[in-house]
């Protein structure tokens, strides 16, 4: 049985709309101001140490996103940590507000179908997301050029852009985490509250969980401990578990494209690594496909869970 | 399908799990009728409302909308079809034109026209003044109203009203009840949907009582009445004149004649007998000062039909439950 017209009709309408909203809102005022005094402070703490290092850097301009001051973390470590609250802030009431506000059954009631719905309000979100992360990412290279007085080269540019780019779509997983909660739970509340829960598993407590499964999947070898070595097989079902979470993949997709030197993401042999000059850097080519597995990862899980709401959301009744 | 019928439905049943919501049932809407779906809450009216417009799956029968079927071709309904849910809500921190300007748009109406539309829509239900407030300001009154003007900015062929007047006081009620008299003149079909009865009584031509997700009766109020009250008419007097009360009681068809008051009296009969009974009145010469013919009450042929058949009257609570 095939519907009647197309699935996006009222899609740009939508959009536009809560576009709108997002951009007035208080809400995302206070976001912004956030991420620009925490940038800020990352980019100043980067700024210090690297007018402290004398020694020759290629990739000078990089390390403003990855240089880090005690006490402050980098520049990427914030925007690793700020990127979802962001993203949850926007997403979490996305469907149940308009439950609450009891307006749902009045625009379903239009001409629309529920996917330009739920499509419009994710692509605002994005949208949003990427305005920011856009203008933000412009402060940072207009402070780095003003304050380094080096002009960035053009695959410093380039492994910036990538980098602004793979943030997008992280924000992107989140988001779409953020709304499916708010398909699933009918109060904005419990939506935050759970999405920022498995935030906070994901990110901080999922990756020391990954080691400690991993040792009960594959138990170490002894004859590995006893030469003071890490299992290989101990190793890699670690790696593959901790890159079950979407924040294991952005900080590996990360560290490929802005640190040129990165060869390989994961555990590799000595014969992998012969003829290599260590330390050299690689072409951006490289770093790309180096990184693409975990950005295709981010993509699909952002996807995947777009759909699961997806189909919630098309199974829900209406009435409040 | 019928020409004049802008809803028809047949054997329309929903089912959540094991639980019936609304259970077979048939009923027709004509070209500008008002028809109203009575009964109580969680009888099935907002079911049968939701599978009209398509926003819920039907599980068993047909149903046609101005020809369309809304499960196939919901935006075909969607377009023709006016909707103001129970409790109507609206984005607090816009102002009432611009949520009717963003319904305007997912309807896909020009500039021009969308602001024509708007301003004429607004000025109809008498919010001109309040168009440029936010609507997190309004009384629910207001926002009924405001309601009613997004099925008139639409221009909608029929309206749907699910639970129009509750919560309002009598005069926003009145006001309520007016404009979609309004609807009525402009030849646009409203199916409204109510659980207080008198209150809409004297809006719709035809009613249909639901009961545990069934229609218990169908037809107009006075139809109905005399259907489930017995068929009697009640006409009161007030006239004076010695020996009119025997009089009138020998007019054919007259069963009793009850003294209600000083010069008032209260015929029972099987037909209206105001004609007889102004010939007789006149004949001898009285004053007549009132002649009149009870209405039946939609309140009193609910309840009595509920206490002939207290079994149904069962079900409809445990229908309420389900579909609640």
């Amino acid at each position: 049985m095939r519907r009647e017209g197309s699935a996006f009709q009222g899609l740009g309408v939508v959009m536009l709309k809560e576009l709108s909203d997002h951009l007035t809102s208080v809400r995302m005022r206070v976001l912004e101001w956030l991420v620009v005094l925490v940038a800020l402070a990352a980019l100043y703490g980067a700024i210090q140490q690297i007018k402290e290092t004398t020694a020759e850097d290629p990739f000078l301009f990089l390390r403003l996103f990855t240089t880090s001051r005690e006490p402050l973390p980098s520049f990427v470590a914030f925007i690793s940590f700020l990127v979802p609250i962001m993203a949850i802030g926007l997403g979490f009431d996305a469907v149940n507000s308009e439950y609450n506000r009891r307006t749902l059954s009045r625009i379903l009631a239009q001409p629309i179908y529920r996917d330009a719905l739920l499509f419009g309000k994710f692509l605002a979100g994005l949208v949003t997301l990427a305005i920011s992360l856009i203008s933000l990412w412009l402060l940072v290279v207009g402070l780095g050029l003003l304050l380094i007085g080096i002009p960035p080269g053009a695959e410093e540019i380039g492994r910036s852009f990538l980098f602004l780019l793979v943030t997008i779509i992280y924000s992107g997983v989140w988001l779409a985490l953020a709304i499916l909660f708010s398909i699933i739970f009918r109060s904005a509340a419990t939506a935050a509250l759970v999405a920022l829960g498995l935030w906070l598993f994901i990110t901080f407590i999922w990756p020391v969980l990954a080691g400690a499964v991993a040792q009960i999947v594959a138990p170490p070898d002894p004859r590995y401990i006893a030469l003071g070595l890490q299992t290989p097989a101990t190793a890699m079902a670690e790696q593959i578990l901790a890159r079950l979470s979407p924040s294991t993949l952005f900080a590996e997709t990360v560290v490929a494209l802005l640190d040129p030197t990165t060869r390989s993401l994961g555990p590799i042999y000595l014969s992998q690594m012969q003829g290599a000059v260590l330390g050299a850097p690689l072409p951006i080519g490289e770093s790309i496909l180096i990184a693409w597995p975990q950005t295709v990862g981010m993509v699909a899980s952002a996807i995947l869970l777009f759909v699961v709401g997806y189909v919630i959301f098309q199974r829900q009744e209406v009435r409040a | 399908m019928n020409e004049d019928m802008v809803i028809e439905a047949k054997d329309l049943t929903k089912n959540y799990g094991k639980a019936v919501a609304v259970d077979h049932i048939t009923f027709t809407v004509g070209r500008g009728e008002i028809f109203g779906l009575l009964g109580p809450n969680g009888a099935g009216k907002t079911t049968t409302i939701l599978m009209l417009l398509g926003l819920t799956e039907i599980s068993a029968g047909e149903v046609s909308v101005l020809g369309f079927n809304p499960a196939r071709e919901p935006l075909s309904v969607k377009r023709r079809v006016g909707y103001m849910p129970d409790t109507v809500g609206f984005y607090d921190q816009l102002t009432a034109a611009d949520n009717l300007r963003y319904t305007a748009r997912l309807i896909g109406f020009k500039k021009a026209e969308r602001e024509k539309r708007i301003a004429d829509a607004i000025d109809r239900v008498g919010l001109a003044e309040s168009a440029d407030n936010r609507v997190g300001t309004f009384s629910r009154g207001m926002r009924q109203r405001l309601g009613l003007a997004e099925i008139l900015m639409k221009g909608a062929q029929i309206a749907i009203l699910d639970e129009p007047t509750s919560g309002l006081d009598p005069h926003a009620t009145a006001e309520l009840l007016s404009i979609i008299r309004g609807f009525k003149a402009e030849g646009v079909s409203v199916l409204l949907s109510s659980h207080l009865l008198d209150r809409v009584q004297s809006v719709c031509d035809r009613v249909a009582l639901f009961s545990g997700g069934r229609i218990a009766l169908m037809g107009s109020v006075a139809e109905l009445g005399r259907e489930v009250l017995g068929g009697g008419y009640v006409v009161d007097i007030e006239a004076d004149g010695a020996g009119l009360a025997e009089r009138l009681a020998l007019i054919p068809g007259v069963s009793a004649v009850e003294r209600t008051g000083i010069g008032k009296l209260r015929l029972h009969a099987d037909r209206d007998v105001r004609p007889e009974a102004a010939v007789e009145v006149v004949a001898m010469q009285g004053r007549l000062k009132y002649l009149g013919v009870q209405e039946p009450s939609l309140d009193a042929i609910y309840t009595r039909y509920f206490e002939t058949r207290p079994d149904e009257g069962m079900t409809t609570r445990e229908g309420s439950r389900h579909a609640a």
